[in-house]
């Protein structure tokens, strides 16, 4: 283990920087952006809420935490209770047996609050949408601040996504709206 | 047995795949008792209108065989009365089609939460809504008892569901799960699709296991159809298979470790998955190898920089995997949490068929790789690894092998097997009737099975896709049981259990 410890030490880190955006996103108001960067600084903690999705969205999810993308050299953290969250991620076509648990959660979650929706069924445009068992948007049931598409999302689009919400916005012209 | 029980039987000739006999009421009792004697393994058992299915393995001839008996008025017998592992099955097929089951142990709903807007939404004529009384968790009863309700939103980044313990201190008394949540009526969009919009569905019934569930359709479908894929498409699927498959075997090294509040481990083992991941981008344009498999073939062909994306990976993984399964085996404090934890033990698992590592760790030797050798594993057969402690160690024992045999697997592959060819052809085919087809394929998890009918209008009629995990999650709560509360994520991740996959 040691020699492992060294060798990690001595060793060139393989967290990567983040590129230009490329995902696009889809927020809900254009001043959503640097309302989180005046109110929290650059610190979000997230908690995950999985609405019935397939995994494959937890998947990249999880990948967030690794040493290629390290989520919190940015402040951004998943933290276990939506009372220690500021952001709600909702993965999933919300199925009818979770929306219950949904609605909680968010009502759990201390104001001021916000909601991203991750992958193409949070979205309302994945292939379950039209099923008797999915309400088929998270917008359906709580107010979605903003949509990450992917199916799934990769980990540099929801990276870039999150970086985006707890930035201020740039100078006029300069990659201004999602 | 199976010749005894179906020998007299003349199989349905629309059904490929393995031979589906048409079972009256006492042949249905036969394989009650057989499974009862552990003579037969249970494979899948499912509704249909006015008819329920099953499909078995025998172990001792390594036959399979499928059977279905009608029920006119909507009332079966049950399997559950022989074969507890049918419990969960004949609910769900209760819940989803009406069929009401005799004399059937537990008659909880199962997937119905009360809040789908009808009642069995895939019957014929769907009932309305009616309230559904509370669910009643199965009690347990004794001095200082404390109940711990888990779920369905749970700490980590994981998948829904409910978990009831009864703990006497820290110790577990009882778990009793309650799943459902994440059901998408999966079953129900399937049906009336033509065969590649049903593809896309079928591929995300479980996303870790993506390709191995856009595998088993596509030969459920294609012997149905009596197609057959190009050589050079079998291979690549299986290519795929086997990056899946150690993707998902690195993570949940690395995350049961982590639940060991090991989280060197699970740092090094997420920087292989994600080579791991990266390789499968380049060789063949999505991480997770999502739509890659569709029935006629694969949907892109491995270009030479996708082979070298993979070997570069696989000798990287030869490099530096000795060097954690070193740090795994040599660390004692790691060695004290998994050694000797949730144990299964091998009779739970020959009851359960347990599949996948859970069943290879607890002395199954099942890998449908080896039991069933679809293409290509008939021409390059893989190692199998069998264990017989049944705890956590030994999954993670048969994990960590199953990885380097995979490794080996894919580098004997791509440096000389692959055929030259065609990777897609277009399933050109007019049935007269409807056609069925079942399929059996190892997922990283365990074995997949699907059954697919498919009618004239070459639409899906039918199609069913049973995860492994319905024959996990019981044994789960087998394994728990006896051990500490905090030992639960442990275990857990050491099944790792498809919700979604369960759900449907």
């Amino acid at each position: 283990m040691r020699r492992r410890l060294f060798k990690n030490l001595v060793g060139a880190p393989c967290t990567e920087p983040v590129g230009e955006r490329t995902v696009d996103l889809e927020a809900a108001g254009a001043t959503l952006r640097g309302v989180i960067a005046r109110r929290l600084g650059r610190s979000l903690a997230i908690r995950e809420v999985d609405a019935g999705s397939c995994n494959g969205c937890e998947l990249e999810i999880h990948a967030l935490g690794n040493a290629f993308y390290d989520v919190e050299r940015f402040g951004i953290r998943f933290v276990a209770s939506p009372r220690h969250a500021d952001v709600l991620l909702v993965t999933g076509p919300v199925t009818r047996n979770m929306r219950e648990a949904l609605e909680r959660t968010y009502a759990a979650t201390p104001a001021p609050k916000w909601v991203v929706a991750a992958g193409d069924c949070a979205a309302g445009c994945g292939v379950f949408a039209d099923s008797y068992a999915c309400l088929g948007a998270v917008s359906k049931v709580i107010p979605v601040d903003l949509v990450i598409r992917g199916c799934p999302p990769t980990p540099t689009d929801l990276l870039q996504g999150l970086l985006w919400l707890i930035s201020r916005a740039e100078p006029a012209g300069a990659n201004a709206t999602p | 047995m199976l010749k005894a029980l179906f020998g007299h039987l003349t199989p349905a000739a629309s059904h490929r795949g393995w031979p589906r006999v048409a079972a009256a009421a006492d042949t249905w009792r036969g394989i009650g008792e057989a499974l009862r004697e552990g003579k037969l393994d249970l494979l899948g058992l499912w509704g249909d209108t006015a008819a329920v299915h099953c499909a078995l393995y025998e172990p001792s001839t390594r036959q399979f065989a499928g059977a279905s008996i009608d029920v006119p008025d909507g009332k079966a017998p049950s399997l559950a009365v022989f074969h507890a592992p049918a419990s969960r099955l004949e609910r769900t097929i209760h819940d989803l089609y009406g069929i009401d089951f005799h004399a059937l142990p537990d008659p909880r709903p199962w997937l119905d939460h009360g809040c789908w807007p009808n009642r069995h939404p895939l019957a014929d004529q769907p009932r309305p809504r009616s309230p559904l009384p509370p669910y009643r968790f199965l009690g347990a009863e004794g001095p200082s008892l404390h109940q711990i309700a888990v779920g369905p939103v749970h700490a980590g980044i994981i998948e829904p569901g409910h978990f009831r313990f009864a703990a006497s201190g820290e110790t577990v008394v009882r778990l009793e799960e309650r799943l459902g949540y994440t059901h998408k009526g999966i079953e129900k969009l399937l049906r009336g699709r033509p065969l590649d919009e049903a593809a896309r569905i079928a591929a995300r019934t479980s996303g870790d296991s993506t390709v191995a569930y856009s595998l088993v359709f596509a030969l459920a479908a294609e012997a149905a159809l009596e197609f057959e894929p190009p050589p050079r498409a079998v291979w690549l699927r299986a290519v795929m298979a086997e990056l899946e498959r150690i993707a998902n075997h690195l993570g949940d090294i690395g995350a049961i470790c982590n639940d060991a509040s090991f989280s060197m481990m699970h740092a090094e083992c997420a920087i292989l998955r994600e080579e791991a991941l990266r390789a499968c981008s380049v060789a063949f344009g999505h991480r997770l190898m999502m739509d890659r498999i569709v029935p006629g073939g694969v949907a892109a062909d491995l270009e030479p920089a996708g082979r070298e994306a993979i070997l570069s990976f696989t000798g990287k993984l030869r490099r530096q995997f000795p060097e954690l399964i070193e740090l795994y085996d040599h660390t004692a404090s790691l060695q004290d949490r998994t050694v000797g934890t949730g144990v299964v033990t091998a009779a739970l698992a020959a009851e359960f068929a347990a599949p996948g590592y859970v069943g290879r760790a607890s002395g199954r030797s099942f890998d449908a790789r080896t039991c069933r050798p679809y293409a290509p594993y008939d021409l390059a057969p893989i190692e199998i690894v069998v264990r017989p402690e049944g705890d956590v160690d030994a999954r993670v024992w048969v994990r960590i092998r199953e990885i380097q045999h995979s490794a080996a697997w894919l580098e004997a592959t791509l440096a000389s097997i692959l055929p030259a060819g065609p990777v897609r052809l277009p399933v050109i085919a007019m049935p007269a009737a409807a056609v069925e087809g079942s399929a059996l394929v190892e997922g990283f998890r365990g074995d997949i099975l699907a059954y697919v009918r498919i009618g004239p209008d070459l639409r899906i009629e039918r199609c069913h896709l049973r995860d492994p995990s319905w024959f996990l999650w019981p044994l789960l709560e087998a394994a728990i049981e006896g051990n500490i509360v905090a030992d639960f994520p442990l275990c857990n991740k050491s099944f790792n259990c498809s919700y979604s996959g369960h759900d449907l």
